[in-house]
């Protein structure tokens, strides 16, 4: 059961609204309306205000200092693991290792994990749907090591082909060289939201570790990389109202200790001689060099805030818009949507037939409607569907259904100007 | 024919159109009707080395030098990219290098398009212009060899 405390017992998005400030401003004459959640959130009050506060009182470089600043940050910091381990139910807060982001967690792993375990003639599997962010990391790896990267197909409503000896799915591509699987747990371009626990299962029988990107699916979904038994789960802070520049990695204990290090440094370290270094526990090992402290203190604060106003409530209201929206977009000329998955996250991408995508956002900015356009950094996803990219859409919590319908409006007179 | 216009009076005559404009649509729907306009390249120079790159949309430049002057083609497969490349051509295509490459393109700021300026991935003026005076720098020192 989720708690129903802060703002109200049932989901009030005009309050929720009055929290965001940015959502106040206008854009080209017109008040704001942003639909690029996916890319980044936007920022509650309390995540402006906690940086602000963080500077103002008690900024410190952390763990090594004795002064009461130095003990206040990293006391903050250290909170900010616990809420970590929290949010994606982790069973220890040394599980959680501070990063920049999904990229660099899944960087970290591909620089340490995977060159002391990939060797020739392995096999990583991905998807057709991955970031490139879950996409070049391995093919570095794979070339260096002279592995094999093999690609999970897809339907043509964007989900995964789980079993499909034509084709050629998952469970076939399974074989005992697999060492990793890396998935998107839910995708940035079409929004399925991908059997996870399934793939992590089967990947197991095989004898293979999985690595989770939940950099789109942390902020929608309930996160439990127990009960999801991944190996590896990383995400950002951006994307779940917190600031930019902090995310984290779990890992498992035992893989995490076994890993090589990945950057050196200080921090890192438990002794530096000229002759041999030893390093420091987890999670520590990983995280060479003064962090971001700031902004890593601060992600605490998002996820308190997401806690409080009740992730359940959140993707209600989400999914509500994303009907609607899904709905609306039926009545506009021309429009396709690209991702038409059972299980999605509130984002819709669409082309528009004869339109280039980029067209339909400079129209769309013109009337203050914040979309992408694009290839999403999933080039290779384009490619299946045989489009140069997409519009998205993509909700959060603070968006309304008068705001779907300035979408629709919006997008029917980009639509006439174009004609 | 037409008779020769400097670069300045070429802008002259964009920014005195977009004068007679009072709203963002009209701007837009002029621009939209330049890039329908714009002769589609043709297809031997869709090749990959003639994209610009930096642009969210595919750009197609080529360029030919006659007589001392720099004379520009362009395509897109987005037609708003288009508009605004036309623009480019229009002022800037049939001058000397050394012109080109002094061209300060005020009109940009003046029709109030600079935000398509801006050095992001999604739109490329800033990187048309760069081509195109690319060209026209390599033109010049073949004139100068």
């Amino acid at each position: 059961m989720e708690t129903l405390t802060a703002i109200s017992p049932t989901f009030d998005v005009n309050a929720i609204r009055e929290l965001f400030p940015v959502l106040n401003r206008e854009v080209k004459n017109q008040l704001l309306v942003y639909l690029d959640n996916a890319a980044t959130s936007q920022k509650p009050q309390v995540v402006i205000d906690a940086l602000s506060h963080y500077y103002s009182n008690y900024n410190a470089n952390i763990h090594r200092g004795i002064h009461t600043l130095a003990e206040e940050a990293t006391a903050a910091y250290e909170a900010t693991r616990n809420s970590v381990k929290e949010f994606i139910n982790a069973p220890y807060s040394d599980e959680i290792i501070f990063t920049r982001g999904t990229t660099e967690g899944i960087n970290l792993v591909a620089y340490t994990w995977g060159r002391k375990n990939i060797n020739a003639g392995d096999e990583i599997i991905i998807s057709t749907m991955e970031h490139h962010s879950n996409i070049v990391p391995w093919q570095i790896l794979c070339e260096e090591k002279k592995a094999i990267l093999k690609v999970i197909p897809i339907n043509d409503d964007g989900e995964l082909l789980m079993d499909d000896p034509i084709a050629i799915g998952y469970k076939q591509l399974l074989t005992p060289k697999t060492k990793l699987v890396s998935i998107v747990h839910a995708s940035n371009a079409l929004g399925t939201i991908n059997p996870v626990k399934e793939i992590i299962d089967a990947a197991h029988k095989a004898g293979a570790l999985v690595l989770v990107d939940g950099a789109q699916s942390s902020v929608h979904l309930d996160i439990d990389v127990q009960e999801m038994d991944c190996d590896f789960f990383a995400f950002s802070g951006h994307k779940v109202y917190g600031p930019t520049g902090a995310g984290a990695l779990y890992g498992k204990k035992k893989i995490l200790e076994e890993m090589p290090v990945f950057m050196g440094g200080g921090e890192m370290i438990k002794e530096v001689t000229f002759k041999k270094t030893t390093y420091a526990a987890l999670p520590y090992k990983y995280e060479a060099g003064t962090p971001n402290i700031a902004d890593t203190i601060v992600l605490k604060v998002a996820l308190d805030f997401i806690k409080e106003t009740g992730k359940k409530l959140i993707r209600n209201h989400e999914n509500d818009l994303l009907k609607y929206a899904t709905e609306q977009m039926q009545t506009v000329p021309g429009l396709r949507i690209i991702g038409n998955a059972k299980n999605k996250v509130s984002l819709i991408s669409f082309v528009i037939k004869n339109i280039h995508p980029q067209d339909i956002g400079v129209l769309l900015d013109n009337q203050g409607i914040a979309v992408r356009t694009g290839h999403h950094c999933t080039q290779p996803l384009m490619e299946r569907f045989g489009i140069p990219g997409t519009v998205r859409a993509s909700f959060a919590m603070y968006n309304t259904k008068e705001e779907v319908d300035r979408l629709i409006k919006g997008l029917q007179k980009a639509i006439k100007m174009l004609a | 024919m037409t008779e020769y216009k400097t670069i300045e009076e070429r802008e002259e005559e964009i920014t005195d159109d977009f004068s007679l404009f009072d709203s963002w649509e009209e701007k837009y729907e002029y621009i939209i009707d330049l890039g329908k306009k714009l002769a589609p390249l043709e297809e031997q120079y869709k090749q990959e080395e003639n994209i610009i790159k930096g642009c969210q949309s595919t750009v197609w430049l080529v360029s030919d030098f006659k007589d001392g002057k720099v004379f520009y083609k362009a395509d897109s497969d987005a037609v708003i990219v288009k508009g605004l490349v036309s623009m480019l051509i229009k002022v800037l295509s049939g001058h000397e290098p050394d012109k080109i490459l002094n061209a300060k393109l005020d009109f940009i700021k003046d029709i109030g398009m600079m935000t398509h300026l801006a050095q992001t991935r999604s739109n490329g003026l800033l990187s048309m212009v760069k081509q195109i005076k690319n060209y026209a720098l390599a033109y010049k020192s073949v004139k100068a060899a």
